[in-house]
């Protein structure tokens, strides 16, 4: 059911992005491009998606556990610090550069674009740079704790 | 007859401007989004579900799996019936798409998190962390836009 309900979100997921225009990069730039021909809709877009998934959500939150899962996995809200900033950052510059963020990228392999099938394949290559990196800070980390503890 | 409201959004430069399928389109993706969390606890967010499929251990793979394959077909289903989807206009530029892949791709996991994560499912349950994360990529995004249509773009 888990697996069902999953592809049953995505569809919808790829409906509304579809149905908005979010899929098209150059609608995304028209919105991000203030000085130009601005093109709100996806101020619209995320008015909309609030409007609905704020009482979604305050929904979800009165339940003890999903229909089928057996609990709910929340990512945590506070501790505002350099890595979501900076990751943040690179983001919206990437994001800026094309018009594509992860979703509409994604959905659009649909189209089998060789420009979107590079850019997924590029993606796909900085996240696994990102978690390279991350596991080798976190050696790093536990090894200069190791060495202090031994000297001290 | 164009109503003078929409005549005047018009001359402001908003010809392109598509309140109706944006609310519609919106409202499907907040659905998407609050079914997702109710029926298997997760959040929509694209960067996280994508990303959790690269890795080597095999747990957990299943849900994501089929969710970005209902979003993957979408586009093949609305051309079924007759609304394919056009080839987005992307720059001719490889290594400007290969760049900014790398830092979409690198950016989104430094950060936990991108448009869909953040921005709709982060905000919607009042995450400080999403609200800040969303203001800066939108800022960063709308300056990157500026520089490259307006200063090196001419």
């Amino acid at each position: 059911m888990r697996i069902v309900a999953a592809l049953l979100c995505g569809l919808i997921f790829g409906a509304g992005l579809l149905i908005s225009g979010m899929v098209q990069p150059a609608k995304v730039l028209a919105f991000l491009d203030i000085f130009g021909a601005w093109d709100p809709s996806l101020a619209v877009v995320m008015a909309a998606a609030l409007a609905v998934s704020v009482p979604g959500f305050r929904l979800a939150d009165q339940s003890a556990r999903p229909w089928f899962a057996g609990q709910y996995f929340r990512p945590g809200k506070s501790g505002i610090d350099q890595p979501l900033v900076a990751g943040a950052a690179m983001f919206g510059i990437g994001w800026g550069l094309v018009g594509l963020c992860p979703g509409p990228a994604l959905e659009s392999l649909a189209t089998l674009s060789p420009g979107i099938i590079v850019f997924v394949a590029a993606m796909a290559g900085g996240m696994m740079a990102h978690d390279v990196w991350q596991q080798r800070q976190l050696t790093a980390q536990r090894d200069q704790q190791l060495a202090s503890a031994t000297d001290g | 007859m164009i109503h003078p409201l929409l005549a005047t959004i018009g001359k402001l430069g908003m010809a392109n401007f598509t309140p109706v399928s944006a609310a519609i389109g919106g409202a499907l993706i907040g659905l998407a989004a609050v079914l997702l969390m109710l029926s298997t606890g997760r959040v929509a967010g694209i960067s996280g579900i994508f990303s959790g499929l690269l890795n080597l251990r095999g747990e957990d793979k299943d849900w994501r799996i089929a969710f970005l394959a209902g979003l993957v077909l979408t586009p093949v289903l609305a051309g079924l019936i007759g609304y394919g989807m056009a080839q987005p206009a992307l720059p001719p530029n490889w290594t400007v798409i290969v760049v900014a892949g790398l830092l979409v791709g690198f950016g989104t996991r430094l950060g936990g998190g991108c448009t869909s994560g953040h921005g709709i499912c982060g905000i919607a349950r009042l995450s400080p962390r999403s609200v800040t994360a969303t203001a800066v990529f939108m800022v960063m995004a709308i300056v990157t836009v500026a520089i490259t249509r307006h200063v090196l773009g001419g």
